[in-house]
């Protein structure tokens, strides 16, 4: 692509970016690539290989393996490593679901995951004979746990609520709900892609028996992720083949993701006391400062029971897409709702579920921030954003 | 940017010129949907080509849905035009609401952008008393000047049409080449870019009243044979009766109201007199009460001696020989000058710019004229 022929650098390209799409994904953290780059270095052995090369390789999945349990207070043969949160959350249940057939059928997901537990969970339900719950949320976002307890039945063999929404960052009272699923007998699997690294996740503390988790989402690369699965539940597979993990998630390991992601949980942890108040400090300078400085702008989520770097809103009278495209062109990466949605224009299910309506679920935006982001960036942000929905605001009426 | 070659080319030349340039592509289908239509600029593949292009140039990209007003505006106005005896010009209909309505709007109101630059073969020019013309292409066999007549000063002033300036497609094609841009060619767009196979089947999905059987007539009420529907029927086409006489017997008029086909000889198919609507001119006033012009019935049609005589909501179009052109089609004034009294407008063509489109309008349905 070097020195091309009447290849102009736009000058559009040169605007100072300030990224706040974290939840979207993460930079990789400089430690995280050398440790990767050393992988695909120095280690081209498959673990599953008997000899020097093969050995050396396993040992790196195995201290990735401890790493990640360590991280989770879990042990390394509760690990297993996939290729990210959607496989991940669709290993959980069509796993726990076809591992568990004898025992029911039924199945309860709230109405706020996303769409690879709530997609998957619909495919069940037309494809796998599996009958399926859709358990509601409040003006928060918060499922209660007593509707849980009501949606589980004699044939509830799993139920699947995220641990903090990915949109709207509110997080779940997931151990009251893993309390009262172990009371009944039933199997809790939370996708915790969005607080993995970012919130104290203990499995030893909470009551959950799956869990998602997504290197990318914690400074890791992209492609790699991991579900707990705590010892004793019973668990299909969804690909046959070699057998690795256990049978559980067969195919080669993506030895240096697996590395990667090993490393990037850890320095997550090490971090998370002070990166979570501080990026909560941001977080809680823009959720005031938009609420003070755009006119009629919504909060979505939980004031306070919110993911530390999740701010998100509503500005009625805009469409996303147009938001998304203003912030862009002036420096900003942002998104409206979930990236895996972005280029549909339909509201997202999380804020209908919120019971939005519609034309104001459409104006949505969520800024995240992170590890880089500063008090400059929130400065900026919050001069550059009130004229842009004020401008949108002005040319969706003029077009209505 | 629709993914092919001309808009991709347009962004270049912008480039080089040292615009800051953002691509966008319209969505015109809803997303995920597998249409066959080969030659669609708004499904998801022509959507890639034009993503692809853009990082080629190294440009800001977005893809914007214009699904719900294309379907609203082009396709639904599409079916109903048929539906109610109608021939529509979905191109009109894109360029006018659209993509010189919504996206225009959207790209300087929204967006913040000066202007608005597309991959069409016309040309907008700047005029000595301050206002912007639109004019033909360069490259007379590329002209799609037809197609934007309804243009007026607030879209023109913030329109640009780079590649209506060069000189034929090889051109294009080596401007492309310099790029790196794909310059393998896809079929050009046509009429109806979002119907795969045959229109009929759309319009007989969306309106099957249109596809109820009538009786086909002469103009003096004799039944010559049955159709099929009205829908699948378009003004000039032949019509297939008429054999037993042996005379070749063309589409006259589509009555919907009775579903009834009229049909006749060339010579009474023809008129010179055609009464328009929604008529519209580039420098939003009309040159004159009443005018002299070159029409244009069709797209790449040739160019007719015509009288135009502006009423309200409307204009009469009298041509100096008798032609065809079907209700709901555009006629494109070409060039303009005020009537000689006494003089039928023949030869006019010489005497004004007949590179420039002064307006046009839609052929009315009705008897009239």
């Amino acid at each position: 692509m070097a020195a091309k022929k009447g290849s102009i650098t736009p000058r559009l390209t040169h605007v100072k970016r300030v990224y706040l799409d974290h939840a979207a994904t993460t930079p990789v953290d400089p430690e995280v690539a050398e440790a990767m780059a050393r992988v695909l270095r120095d280690t081209h052995g498959n673990p599953s290989s008997i000899y020097a090369e093969g050995r050396a390789a396993r040992e790196l999945v195995d201290r990735a393996r401890e790493d990640v349990a360590a991280a989770l207070g879990a042990q390394p043969t509760e690990i297993v490593f996939t290729s990210g949160g959607t496989e991940a959350d669709n290993l959980a249940l069509r796993g726990v679901m076809q591992a568990r057939r004898g025992l029911g059928d039924h199945l309860v997901v709230s109405a706020i995951e996303h769409h690879a537990v709530l997609d998957t969970a619909r495919d069940l339900e037309s494809h796998a004979h599996v009958r399926l719950s859709v358990v509601g949320v409040d003006r928060d976002g918060r499922v209660e746990p007593a509707a849980v307890a009501a949606a589980i039945e004699s044939k509830t063999t799993l139920v699947s609520v995220m641990h903090a929404n990915n949109e709207i960052g509110t997080i779940q009272p997931i151990a009251e709900i893993g309390a009262l699923c172990r009371d009944r007998g039933v199997k809790l699997h939370t996708d915790a892609v969005q607080t993995v690294g970012a919130l104290d996740f203990d499995v030893s503390r909470i009551p959950v028996d799956l869990v998602s988790v997504n290197a990318h989402k914690f400074y890791g690369p992209k492609g790699v992720g991991a579900l707990y699965v705590r010892r004793g539940t019973r668990i299909g597979t969804m690909q046959t083949g070699g057998g690795q993990e256990k049978g559980r998630r067969t195919g080669t390991e993506n030895v240096a993701g697996i590395v990667g992601l090993g490393v990037a949980l850890r320095l997550a942890v090490e971090r998370r006391a002070t990166e979570s108040a501080r990026q909560a400090r941001l977080r809680d300078r823009i959720l005031d400062g938009v609420l003070a400085r755009v006119p009629d702008a919504i909060l979505t989520g939980h004031r306070t029971e919110r993911l530390p770097n999740n701010a998100s809103f509503c500005f009625p009278g805009t469409q996303g897409e147009s938001l998304i495209v203003a912030l862009d062109l002036a420096g900003f990466a942002a998104s409206s709702g979930s990236a895996c949605t972005s280029g549909d224009t339909e509201p997202s299910h999380v804020l209908l579920a919120l019971g939005l309506e519609r034309h104001v679920a459409q104006g949505s935006l969520r800024l995240t921030v992170g590890r880089a982001t500063t008090d400059a960036d929130v400065d900026a942000l919050l001069e550059a954003l009130p004229p842009i929905v004020a401008r949108l605001r002005e040319a969706s009426a003029v077009s209505v | 940017m629709s993914g092919g070659v001309d808009s991709s080319v347009a962004a270049a030349l912008l480039l080089e010129r040292g615009e800051d340039v953002v691509g966008v592509w319209m969505r015109l289908v809803p997303g995920g949907v597998d249409t066959d239509a080969p030659r669609c600029c708004g499904t998801d593949a022509a959507g890639e080509d034009a993503r692809r292009a853009a990082a080629t140039l190294g440009i800001p990209f977005y893809a914007l849905d214009y699904a719900d007003v294309f379907g609203r505006e082009v396709v639904d106005r599409f079916v109903d035009a048929y539906a109610s005896g109608e021939t529509p010009n979905p191109c009109v209909s894109c360029n006018h609401h659209v993509k010189f309505d919504a996206l225009l709007r959207d790209v300087v109101a929204k967006f913040g952008g000066t202007r608005l630059a597309t991959g069409h073969y016309a040309r907008v020019a700047d005029a000595e008393d301050g206002t912007r013309r639109l004019l033909r292409a360069r490259d007379a066999a590329k002209d799609q000047s037809y197609a934007l007549y309804m243009l007026g000063q607030r879209e023109l002033r913030r329109i640009e049409f780079p590649i209506g300036e060069l000189a034929s497609k090889t051109e294009t094609r080596e401007i492309a080449a310099r790029f790196d841009l794909p310059t393998a060619t896809k079929a050009d767009s046509m009429d109806i870019c979002f119907v795969g196979g045959d229109y009929r089947d759309l319009v007989r999905g969306r309106a099957p009243r249109a596809f109820e059987a009538g009786p086909v007539e002469r103009v003096d009420g004799s039944v010559v044979g049955e159709h099929a529907g009205i829908g699948g029927l378009t003004v000039g086409q032949r019509s297939g009766t008429g054999v037993a006489t042996g005379e070749r017997l063309y589409v006259l008029r589509l009555e919907p109201e009775r579903s009834a086909a009229v049909v006749g000889t060339r010579e009474e198919i023809t008129r010179t007199t055609y009464d328009l609507r929604d008529v519209r001119f580039t420098a939003d006033v009309p040159p004159g009460d009443s005018f002299e012009t070159s029409a244009v019935l069709r797209y790449r049609g040739t160019p007719l001696a015509a009288a135009v005589e502006v009423i309200p909501g409307g204009a009469f179009l009298r041509l100096a020989a008798p032609a065809l052109v079907a209700p709901g089609q555009a006629v494109v004034f070409y060039g303009a000058r005020r009537p000689r009294s006494g003089q039928t407008p023949d030869d006019v063509a010489t005497e004004y710019d007949r590179d420039e489109v002064v307006g046009g309008g839609i052929v009315r349905a009705g008897r009239t004229g």
